[in-house]
């Protein structure tokens, strides 16, 4: 496994059944009421986030307590600006401190690809920009293959705001590597520019009728919608988007009864998703967060503890 | 306008091949061609000896960034003139965008002093249009312009002069005195602040804002509209599409008084160097896919495209050491223009391009639009001695620490590039000689 973890792409499908096999050892551990393992002794792992985030921050946090590493939180406020320290500066005063991994958030798309060229310590992305979020797209997909088995020729569907959105660009990497048919839906102006030969490259299909795809998927992965994006630029109303691309209680009828619905969180209901379908039987949505502290595990042992079993 | 020769001992070039063609000698005295010929000799002038050497009228680039006021931590305007002297440039413009901005007479006044002192290029202030660049209220153009400054060239580089009516009464009010309008064409609202990668599948895939094409050909489509509307020259600041040269080739072809630069950079150098998110690659407007780099060379050919413009921006480390989008825009460009261009369209697929082309696009065109009568002239007797000794064959391996410019930001680093400047001259005195800063 590569030292950092920035991308899917940095991942080897054997990585990634090694990462899902050792995520499941650790799913097990937190249904025990000691949930601490060793492995991590002496560790160092910050989490430096630059951007808000509940989730995804409090996942690591205790992936990191429970494998016993010290996990330090530091909240970076603001995007540096030309005249406040530099990024570059920033993450060298925090690696000379002494660390082994930096769980990094940034808004800006590539910032965790930049700092890891700059410091020693194992960078993980937590989310950078609108580019990746590849630790939520292995829950994802550790998700669905807890409920569906192997991925290969099931049809995932994910629908919502792609042009801003990390986890469609995580997923679409992981998913299509695992075999899955992926068909992504939005409004044209929620499309990613260029979406046309980048679908045709990396194999999965783009669709604006969310109801003519519907019937046949396996999956369906609803993605938030920013509320900055509400306000008449990319689509006319909230309600014109949920009529279009929601996933109502209507819709929610024309899926089967065992098509896990999945949301990466924080979750619009009412918007991109109604409660009836948020809170069915059939969402995946809770078992995301709770596969999310094991997926974390998982990564941090491979980068870290790896180390010695190289 | 005139200016004193500068008093240097009389200097025989010779074997220069002028413009690529056929070896001759120049004497040079008091600043001044005073005779061209084969087998020259003159008992009392230093030889140089510039044999299997082209020689060029003097670079003149129309779109410098020297950083002075404001961040002499980039550069200044004596380390910026040094770069463009190792460039082979005899005369450059220096961009508004400083701190404070060039939008009045004394701020235009205490550029050109500062370059007169420097004393390696001459250095003229291109002015605002608008006051401190705000895009609102017309800067002090006329008073610019009567300035000894003489500023000619108006542009509000970095942003865009957007609103039309705005750029309407500035191209109407130069005409007073021959002035132009240099427009960096971007729609801030189709490509906004953040904007920085060229749209396209690239950008969608790195979640990179995208700086679509179509936000620089809208503004180029109604500028040179505004200009025949008006009657008046508009300039378009470093074309970087397919599309803005259609509009331009048709504006031309009807006559309108439009004519247009290129960098460099957007001559070569492809959007796909920013899959690995390096800030060195992140400029405005932003680098373009290979269709649009070879629909550039082409047009350049062509005579479509009138010059070539560096767009040097130096800028410090730290302000380039940040996230992508929170980066520095810009690149350096003064040092290797000559040799990119000479790389690029010498022997590459742009059709017949010589040496003359060359002078053409990177001194006489400039010159012209800039109105520069002392700069840009035929290596002939009488004109001004100023001119660069390019060795044509050389291979060049771009070493970024090797730059006479206060910054790094050098997309050129560990690239090989064909042609080298050797020596430069203005009015006669040496700036570079060996391809060296003379006394630096």
């Amino acid at each position: 496994m590569k030292r950092h973890l920035l991308s899917i792409d940095d991942l080897s499908l054997d990585d990634v059944e090694t990462l899902f096999a050792t995520a499941t050892e650790m799913h097990d551990v937190q249904h025990r009421s000691v949930k601490k393992l060793p492995a991590l002794r002496g560790r160092t792992v910050i989490n430096l986030f630059f951007e808000d985030s509940t989730r995804t921050r409090s996942s690591f946090e205790i992936a990191g307590k429970w494998l016993s590493a010290d996990t330090i939180n530091i909240t970076g406020k603001g995007s540096s600006t030309s005249k406040g320290e530099s990024l570059r500066d920033t993450v060298m005063t925090i690696a000379a401190m002494g660390v082994d991994a930096l769980v990094m958030r940034h808004a800006a798309s590539g910032a965790a690809h930049q700092v890891s060229q700059w410091i020693d310590a194992s960078v993980i992305n937590a989310g950078d920009g609108t580019h990746e979020h590849p630790s939520q797209a292995l829950l994802d997909a550790y998700t669905l293959r807890r409920r569906l088995g192997s991925l290969e020729e099931r049809h995932v569907v994910v629908v919502g705001d792609l042009t801003h959105s990390r986890v469609f660009r995580s997923n679409i990497a992981l998913l299509t590597r695992l075999g899955a048919r992926v068909t992504v839906v939005a409004p044209p102006t929620l499309m990613p520019s260029g979406v046309g030969p980048w679908s045709a490259a990396a194999g999965f299909a783009t669709s604006y009728d969310l109801d003519e795809i519907l019937p046949t998927a396996d999956a369906v992965m609803m993605l938030r919608v920013q509320r900055e994006r509400m306000s008449g630029g990319y689509f006319p109303s909230p309600r014109e988007y949920t009529v279009g691309y929601g996933l109502t209680r209507d819709r929610l009828a024309v899926l089967g009864p065992d098509v896990p619905i999945c949301h990466p969180g924080p979750m619009n209901r009412g918007l991109e998703i109604a409660a009836d379908a948020a809170d069915a039987a059939q969402s995946a949505i809770l078992d995301q967060v709770s596969a999310g502290v094991a997926v974390r595990m998982a990564i941090l042992y491979h980068l870290l503890a790896g180390d010695e079993a190289r | 306008m005139t200016r004193q020769p500068d008093t240097t001992p009389a200097l025989l070039i010779r074997g220069a091949r002028l413009l690529g063609g056929d070896a001759a000698d120049l004497l040079v005295r008091d600043g001044v061609v005073v005779e061209v010929g084969s087998g020259l000799s003159a008992a009392d002038a230093e030889v140089l000896d510039a044999d299997g050497l082209v020689a060029l009228p003097g670079l003149v680039d129309l779109h410098t960034h020297l950083r002075e006021p404001g961040r002499e931590d980039a550069e200044t305007i004596l380390t910026g003139s040094r770069a463009a002297a190792v460039g082979g440039y005899t005369a450059v413009l220096a961009m508004a965008n400083t701190s404070p901005v060039t939008d009045t007479a004394e701020a235009a006044e205490r550029v050109h002093d500062l370059g007169r002192a420097a004393g390696i290029v001459d250095v003229h202030p291109v002015g605002a249009v608008t006051r401190g660049l705000g895009g609102e209220e017309l800067a002090e153009l006329g008073l610019m312009h009567r300035s000894r400054a003489r500023v000619r060239v108006f542009s509000d580089d970095g942003r865009c002069v957007a609103n039309p009516r705005v750029m309407r009464r500035a191209l109407e009010y130069v005409k007073a005195f021959g002035g132009v309008i240099s427009q960096h064409a971007q729609d801030p609202d189709l490509a906004g602040p953040s904007a920085c990668c060229h749209e396209g599948e690239l950008s969608g895939r790195l979640g990179l804002p995208g700086w679509p094409g179509v936000a620089e050909e809208v503004v180029v489509a109604r500028d040179v509209m505004l200009a025949r509307h008006t009657g008046s020259r508009v300039h378009v600041a470093h074309v970087s599409t397919a599309g803005s040269v259609e509009v331009v080739r048709w504006a031309k072809s009807q006559g309108i008084a439009v004519t247009a630069e290129v960098t460099p950079h957007h001559l070569l150098l492809t959007t796909d160097l920013l899959a690995g998110y390096d800030p060195t690659f992140k400029v405005n407007p932003p680098l373009r896919p290979e269709e649009d780099v070879l629909a550039l060379r082409a047009a350049l050919a062509d005579g479509t495209i009138d010059a070539v413009a560096t767009d040097h921006a130096p800028h410090a480390r730290h302000d380039k050491e940040h996230a992508f989008v929170d980066a520095a825009f810009g690149m350096l460009g003064l040092e290797t223009a000559l040799s990119v261009v000479a790389s690029v369209m010498l022997d590459g697929d742009a059709g017949e391009f010589g040496w003359a082309d060359v002078a053409r696009v990177m001194s006489t065109a400039p010159a012209a639009i800039a109105g520069l009568a002392d700069q840009g002239c035929a290596l002939e007797v009488g004109a001004p001695a100023t001119l660069t000794l390019v060795d044509p064959a050389a291979q060049v391996v771009v070493d970024r620490d090797a730059s006479v410019s206060l910054s790094r930001n050098n997309p050129w680093h560990g690239r090989t590039l064909t042609a080298q400047v050797r020596a430069t001259l203005l009015r006669g005195r040496p700036t570079v000689l060996d391809g060296t800063l003379v006394g630096g």
